[in-house]
């Protein structure tokens, strides 16, 4: 039950696929195209700097870039510690057992979750129960949470990485495991370590649900952790799903998506370089 | 002596941390579930569940047209995404020299990055307009989320299925060409087959990730609440739902809000016991 002779099946299969292929690739490439080309003539050093004036109609985004600034860098430097932590446990200290099963799951779980959810918990738990308010320090904690999957992965695999001659040479000449984690297999996984990070602030910089019941949207610059801030997502949400003013929502737009961007390139830089060095 | 118990140390405080993500997961699922399963067995969760009446004001809390949107977007997001996402990991993977793979496939990764609310406005802008010249309706539809969705989801499938298809076995490409089959026969005989455990995986992580998107769906989407009858009604999702009144609701209308959150938990949990175990599974799957 042929219908067409193999030849054939051939040449329309690879024009379909390598069609979908520059459908998809098209796709993305004409969304970034055109934020960019709508965007980046309201974009410069004064819409970065100033403030912005009557809720973001006229002026420019200094408030929104300084809670891009600090938001993604304290959920870092939450989530830095107990994702190393956690990985550096589970490849060095123990054995594949029940209960590194059981982190695991638990850790592709959480990386499930939509951040809707984690938007709703940060506000019953952070904001509301522990009193925290709208600020910073719960929308770092919130995004901490959602990012430590990200962190673990990353580290984990840079850790595995690491030859185990590394770790034989460091215990003969008689350091403990905490020296060898610390002194050999920390410093050598190091660039892994900074993708994962640098994933992470991405993941921060354009996320908008778990911000904006969590950290709020104040205008205002924050004096203190507990002050609320607004980040260049949210800010660009309000603006363009309140109508407030395109031409500032385009700019914004293109701001955040050059940070994210970027952000993600030193990302895959740095993974790529790590990756060609170990292959060698 | 001191060294050994400063190890010790080490060692507890890194079991410790070790438990951070599962402990954060029990907290975040406690949180959810204490706040909306009381108010669904209360209201009773066949009320809850499969009533059409969302009028808070008038403690009415039926989420079935909700429901009914998220499956509806998810679906459609799903016959969009899954199909081009697949050709386009086949094609990279098969029919391109590895030098082009090596560009594109982090270029589209890299894509994966787009904030949700970048697509929502594109869609907005771009695509309702475009949906309401030339099919009807009010253009902000279920079809305009589906299409968004659709086009968001597919980095997640091309990156995953890409690895499925790339750690099928060399020998079992050499062994289809070797017998007479064209790279495509190969293809849809062989590696297909061989790599469908991770294909299937990828398709489900997208759907989990269509189901939890929020912003991009509110801006897209509509949000009239009632059951949609065609592509081209107003919808509103679970996750929109939620974050549409989250910020003014109290009492009862917030657990109903943390109810309707329990939902899309249990949605979004059971993809990802799928997803897992179908990674888990197959030939190309990760060990």
């Amino acid at each position: 039950m042929r219908l067409l002779p193999p030849k054939y099946t051939q040449a329309i299969a690879v024009t379909l696929l390598g069609g979908a292929t520059l459908f998809t690739l098209a796709v993305l490439l004409f969304i970034i195209g055109f934020v960019l080309d709508k965007g980046l003539p309201a974009v410069g050093l004064s819409f970065l700097f100033s403030n912005p004036q009557d809720m973001g109609r006229a002026g420019g985004i200094f408030p929104t870039v300084i809670g891009t600034l600090l938001l993604p860098l304290l959920a870092i430097a939450i989530a830095l510690p107990l994702g190393v932590g956690t990985a550096v446990y589970l490849t060095e200290y123990t054995r594949e057992s029940r209960v590194t099963a059981v982190i695991r799951f638990g850790t592709d779980c959480l990386a499930g979750i939509p951040s809707i959810i984690f938007g709703l918990f940060g506000f019953i738990f952070f904001v509301t129960m522990l009193k925290m308010g709208w600020s910073l320090l719960s929308g770092g904690l919130t995004l901490a949470i959602m990012i430590l999957p990200t962190i673990i992965r990353t580290t984990e695999e840079a850790i595995k990485a690491v030859p185990n001659a590394y770790r034989e040479v460091s215990f003969s000449l008689g350091a403990t495991r905490w020296e060898t984690v610390r002194k050999v297999v920390l410093p050598n996984a190091l660039p892994g370590i900074v993708t994962g990070v640098m994933l992470g602030i991405g993941r921060c910089i354009g996320e908008t649900a778990a911000v904006i019941f969590t950290a709020g949207s104040s205008l205002r610059l924050p004096n203190t952790p507990f002050d609320s801030v607004r980040t260049m997502a949210v800010h660009f949400y309000i603006l363009a799903r309140e109508g407030i003013s395109n031409d500032n929502a385009y700019g914004t737009a293109a701001v955040l998506i050059i940070a994210v961007l970027t952000v993600n390139l030193i990302a895959y830089w740095l993974m790529h370089r790590f990756i060609a060095k170990r292959s060698r | 002596m001191r060294l050994l118990s400063g190890e010790k140390t080490v060692e507890r405080l890194l079991v410790l941390i070790a438990f951070s993500a599962i402990t954060s997961l029990l907290v975040i699922a406690v949180f959810i579930f204490k706040e909306g399963v009381p108010f669904i067995l209360r209201i009773g969760p066949s009320e809850f569940l499969l009533s059409s009446d969302w009028e808070p004001a008038a403690g009415k809390f039926g989420i079935y047209p909700m429901i009914v949107a998220s499956l509806w977007v998810t679906l459609g997001a799903m016959l969009i995404g899954a199909p081009l996402g697949i050709a386009g990991a086949v094609f990279l993977n098969e029919f391109v020299p590895p030098q082009v793979m090596r560009i594109v496939k982090p270029t589209i990764e890299l894509l994966a990055g787009i904030p949700s609310v970048v697509y929502g406005f594109l869609g907005v802008m771009v695509l309702a307009p475009l949906i309401r010249a030339h099919a009807g309706g009010p253009g902000l539809s279920l079809l305009a989320a589906a299409v968004i969705l659709g086009i968001m989801i597919l980095p997640t499938v091309i990156s995953i299925s890409t690895d499925a298809i790339s750690a099928v076995p060399n020998s079992y490409r050499e062994g289809a060409l070797a017998l007479g089959a064209t790279r495509w026969q190969a293809v849809h005989m062989v590696i297909l087959k061989a790599a469908r455990s991770g294909i299937i995986a990828s398709i489900i992580l997208a759907m989990g990730r269509a189901i939890g998107e929020t912003m991009a769906v509110i801006m897209v989407a509509g949000n009239a609440v009632k059951v949609p009858h065609s592509a081209l009604d107003s919808v509103r999702t679970l996750t929109a739902n939620i974050a549409l009144e989250m910020g003014y609701a109290a009492g009862a209308h917030r657990q109903a809000l943390f109810a309707t959150g329990v939902v899309l938990f249990v949605f979004v949990m059971i993809l990802n016991a799928i997803a897992t175990q179908a990674i888990r599974g197959g030939p190309g799957g990760r060990r």
